[in-house]
């Protein structure tokens, strides 16, 4: 299983639609608080659209609305019935159907973002649903779990260690994350956040910006 | 000819189609204390088999002769029928939104004209049972291939959730999915005794407690499941 998009070619109906943007990962690391930087720092230049998969009822997309960083409107939840990954994975119907809604209501957008339930390192999303994804890691979940690896870690697009500002006081080597990321991801590219003290999430933003712009180039919109 | 096959595939609860989020009423259930075991899990599928499971079937073997020769305005006459028998709001909306991603993903695995004019006909979602009838016309099924489907779905649902929320030993909670197979069989047969274009006597058992668990689920805080 292969979380890297590379043969993107293949994806349906790519052309005058959104780049769809999966950001996943465990429980706490800042999957939220990173969606949130990144509508600070890309909203005033993109159209965009959040999906979230909520464990419980919407309190992602409740904590999102409340930060102002987007349009309530533009924020849809999806609830996952116990089973974050499947509905990333294995079932993406009702996430397909909100990044669609979205795109009916707002659109033309230039970036829709889904954003994963928390879950384990074995989560990764669909290539039906994410043209490309980010996985995020927090030093805090301990240095060795670059090194564990997962499709997660090995195979996002990009991997985002968050929390770096928490690293000495959770006696994490952020060299030794680095360097066992670097091995595992064969030259993908890792970069360290701390989005507590960086609201927009600057470095992120910046690949963003990339991918976006290198989606729009390849599927110029036809409408 | 594909018909088993096409069943088979339909009522899989691997169908990438959204369902694996909807508990028919078993979180609710499970959060008032109407489930607390197996035994209670035993008699809550029995009670959704013969009221909910058979108006479903019956919807759905309808809707899968339809599929065979389909019109829109006909689609819209059979979703109506199945709004009738919905009483619960929160059911109708759980309903029309499995209807809308079941259509969704079978119109991509079966491209079809059946598929089309139900979409067509009702774009914000037909109700699951129309849009499962339809899904298996366009896969070859017959209607009691259908029925079977749509009740055979209405028990595994709230099983596995059952399972996910309580951690009952899933080897045990199929046993009681197995000892349903007689019950199945004449929630299937009841669905297709009715004769076409006589919709307005397709069963409508009520089941006022699953309505009840559907309206306190959606004002619930902390939920899990859809539905």
């Amino acid at each position: 299983m292969s979380a890297n998009h590379d043969d993107h070619h293949q994806a349906p109906d790519g052309h005058g639609r959104a780049l769809r943007l999966g950001i996943g990962g465990p429980v706490g690391s800042g999957k939220t608080a990173l969606v949130a930087a990144l509508c600070r720092s890309l909203g005033p230049s993109m159209r965009l659209g959040v999906v979230t998969n909520d464990i419980y009822t919407t309190e992602d997309a409740d904590f999102l609305r409340r930060a102002g960083v987007i349009d309530a409107d533009r924020i849809l939840a999806v609830q996952t019935g116990c089973c974050p990954h499947t509905a990333i994975r294995d079932d993406i119907a009702a996430n397909l159907d909100a990044v669609e809604t979205l795109e009916e209501r707002f659109g033309p957008l230039d970036l829709v973002i889904v954003e994963s339930g928390g879950d384990n390192l074995t989560a990764t999303f669909s290539r039906g649903l994410a043209d490309r994804q980010i996985f995020v890691l927090d030093v805090s979940g301990g240095d060795k779990v670059p090194r564990k690896g997962g499709p997660g870690v090995t195979a996002a697009d990009l991997l985002v260690v968050n929390k770096t500002d928490l690293a000495p006081m959770v006696g994490a080597d952020l060299t030794v994350m680095s360097r066992d990321a670097a091995k595992v991801r064969d030259g993908k590219p890792v970069l360290f956040t701390s989005i507590r003290e960086d609201k927009g999430a600057h470095s992120v933003a910046e690949w963003v910006v990339g991918i976006v712009d290198a989606w729009h180039h390849q599927h110029a919109h036809t409408v | 000819m594909h018909g088993d096959m096409a069943m088979l595939l339909l009522a899989d609860s691997r169908l990438p189609a959204g369902g694996h989020a909807h508990s028919g009423g078993a979180e609710e259930a499970v959060r008032v204390g109407a489930i607390t075991g197996p035994e209670d899990l035993a008699r809550f599928l029995r009670g959704r088999l013969a009221t909910a499971g058979v108006v479903t079937a019956a919807l759905a073997a309808a809707a899968c002769e339809l599929g065979a020769d389909p019109a829109q305005e006909r689609w819209r006459r059979l979703d109506a029928e199945a709004d009738a028998r919905i009483s619960s709001p929160a059911q109708r909306d759980a309903s029309r939104t499995q209807g809308r991603l079941l259509v969704r993903t079978t119109r991509r695995i079966w491209p079809s004209e059946a598929l089309d004019s139900l979409a067509a006909a009702v774009p914000d979602g037909a109700h699951h049972p129309v849009a499962l009838g339809a899904a298996a016309a366009a896969a070859g099924c017959e209607p009691r291939q259908a029925a079977l489907a749509a009740a055979y779905t209405s028990v595994t649902a709230p099983a596995t959730a059952a399972v996910r929320l309580l951690g009952l030993d899933p080897v045990l909670v199929h046993r009681l999915l197995a000892d349903l197979a007689p019950a199945l069989n004449d929630a299937a047969h009841e669905a297709c005794v009715i004769q076409a274009d006589d919709w307005s006597s397709l069963p409508a058992h009520a089941a006022p407690a699953l309505d009840l668990l559907a309206e306190q689920h959606l004002r619930t805080e902390v939920r899990l499941f859809v539905s």
